[in-house]
């Protein structure tokens, strides 16, 4: 993989606060780079979804600077934020589907809001759906399926529209280890096809999946770099060492190849 | 069939983010009452102008001529040389003598033509009707009453118009209060639209969270609210104007039954019919806009 040579998020200093209650986060600064992939850990109540919020352009900083995709984000113009968030997916922890549309719906929203033709939605939605295994419950309400089926809903819409960058705040969460790691599958070719990818877990088995990925820690709202991920050049691997994760099982680097083949990101929505 | 497809709504742009319009609402009711008052307001105002009009077009150039006096040969002959000196009057259209049974005709209410009544003795006035070709001006009454001193010194003249100014003040101030209660009217229809659009709003903020967060822009989010209200207004404007117009064709025919000359005046016309007809479309545009507004204010206090 060649280096990257501009940064797609970049935080300095970032503070965040909510209302008048201690820092969430302190002092955050990192940088992310096209094309990586990186898992974002940490213990519960650690700032994981805070950090996650503020990536995603839900939540503005109390402090420091943040700049996504070359533009500064904390001034970025109200008429501005759309055409950013467009650049990114986002698999929320509570899902958050619009309970009154369909699985097919839901999927189809970042297409529609985008304004991709309606004769060109069908056939990736579907596509996306019959990969995460969902063909059957197309026309399904959110409130009949299941957590795990809401969860590869709230994945499939995420990736639906190729975004420039995935954050997934805890995504294999609620579904079986199968479909957990064919879900991993569709980051992984996401992020081959040039998507940054952020993937928030709990899960050790989970990143070790995937050889090349980098991760961050956070530790009571401050950052650590157990494996590097925030110097630059990144490191390419995911060492053992130095993680606090020693003793997890050996990274198995064809878990990635086994499954129901390629996921189906070969459309071009525009 | 659900009012979306009524209405042929695109999905397109509003990718069916709200529950689709349904009768079940309150709101298409609370416009339909609205429309149809309005509807009532507006028709009962068309027909206090076409009234107005038309009984000011009848007086405007209307003059009575009365030769009061007792003696009937006097009377007579006063008439008689009134009448001739007003038809040579320029400005002077018409002028004929009231016949004397359609005079008694006016008092029989009151005074009775049963035998043994007294009508006949009664010294009633001469009356001309004169239909002069302008409006009866102070001047041109005063002129009038100049010709006619030397011929029928007995001659009172009165405009015709002057015996009905209050009626025409009052008809006004009915208009008036007509287009008072229509912009009332458009005012609940403003108020009733803020108040649902907020109460969407709220029912459905996780929703419009979740648009924004997928990069969905103000616009497109109202585009969403707009449609559901202006479906909702059209279906209940059709209902109020069906309402609305059902009570003006009830109550035009009450008014007819009078017989009354100003209650014929006051019949509406293709044109006023047509301005009751786009009431609706109105309270459509209007709904419409006020859920833009009321939308895009809220949207802009949110992230």
């Amino acid at each position: 993989m060649a280096e990257p040579d501009a940064e797609i998020v970049q935080f300095d200093n970032v503070g965040l606060r909510y209302g008048t209650g201690k820092e969430a986060l302190t002092d955050i600064s990192f940088t992310l780079y096209p094309g990586r992939f990186y898992f974002l850990t940490g213990a519960s109540g650690a700032g994981k979804t805070s950090l996650l919020r503020l990536l995603y352009l839900a939540q503005r900083p109390s402090r420091g600077l943040i700049r996504m995709f070359g533009t500064d984000a904390i001034t970025l113009s109200r008429d501005r934020l759309p055409g950013f968030r467009r650049r990114l997916g986002v698999v929320f922890q509570d899902f958050r589907l619009v309970p009154h549309l369909s699985a097919f719906d839901n999927v189809a929203l970042p297409l529609r809001v985008a304004g991709v033709a309606e004769r060109e939605i069908t056939r990736p939605v579907d596509e996306m759906l019959d990969w995460v295994g969902l063909a059957d419950r197309r026309n399904a309400r959110p409130a009949t399926l299941s957590g795990g089926e809401q969860q590869r809903v709230a994945i499939a819409r995420a990736v639906i529209a190729r975004p420039d960058m995935l954050v997934a705040d805890e995504p294999t969460g609620n579904v079986d280890p199968e479909m957990a790691l064919k879900l991993l599958r569709l980051f992984e070719s996401l992020n081959r096809l040039g998507t940054t990818v952020v993937v928030a877990t709990h899960d050790v088995h989970l990143i070790r999946k995937v050889p090349d990925s980098l991760i961050m820690r956070l530790d009571k709202g401050r950052m650590s770099d157990p494996t590097g991920a925030l110097r630059y050049p990144p490191r390419r691997t995911t060492p053992a060492a130095d993680t606090g994760y020693a003793d997890m099982p050996p990274v198995d680097s064809k878990a990635g190849s086994d499954g129901d083949g390629e996921p189906p990101l070969g459309f071009a929505p525009a | 069939m659900n009012a979306a497809a009524l209405f042929g709504g695109s999905r397109k742009a509003e990718p069916g983010l709200l529950p689709d319009p349904r009768l079940g609402n309150p709101m298409p009711w609370v416009i339909a009452i609205v429309i149809a008052l309005t509807v009532i307001a507006a028709g009962s105002g068309l027909a206090l102008r076409n009234a107005a009009t038309s009984a000011n077009a009848t007086l405007n150039g209307g003059v009575i001529v009365q030769i009061v006096t007792a003696a009937p040969a006097s009377r007579n002959q006063q008439a008689d040389a009134a009448l001739a000196a007003l038809t040579r009057t320029p400005g002077v259209i018409e002028a004929h003598r009231v016949a004397q049974d359609q005079l008694e005709g006016l008092l029989e209410p009151w005074l009775g033509t049963r035998p043994g009544d007294t009508i006949d003795d009664l010294p009633i006035p001469a009356l001309i009707d004169v239909r002069m070709a302008d409006a009866a001006t102070p001047d041109r009454i005063k002129a009038l009453r100049a010709t006619l001193a030397a011929v029928a010194p007995a001659a009172q003249i009165d405009a015709q118009a002057a015996w009905l100014t209050p009626v025409f003040r009052a008809l006004a101030t009915l208009q008036w209060l007509a287009a008072g209660l229509i912009a009332l009217l458009a005012l609940a229809t403003i108020a009733a639209v803020v108040l649902a659009a907020r109460n969407t709003l709220v029912n459905h903020r996780e929703t419009i969270a979740i648009v924004h967060l997928l990069g969905g822009t103000d616009s497109q989010i109202a585009r969403v609210f707009q449609r559901a209200a202006g479906i909702e207004a059209g279906i209940g404007g059709i209902i109020g104007l069906i309402a609305g117009v059902a009570a003006i064709v009830v109550l035009a025919q009450q008014f007819s039954a009078l017989g009354s000359g100003m209650a014929t005046g006051a019949a509406l016309g293709w044109g006023d019919w047509l301005v009751i007809a786009l009431i609706p479309l109105g309270g459509v545009g209007l709904s419409v806009l006020t859920a833009r507004l009321t939308v895009l204010s809220a949207l802009r206090r949110m992230v």
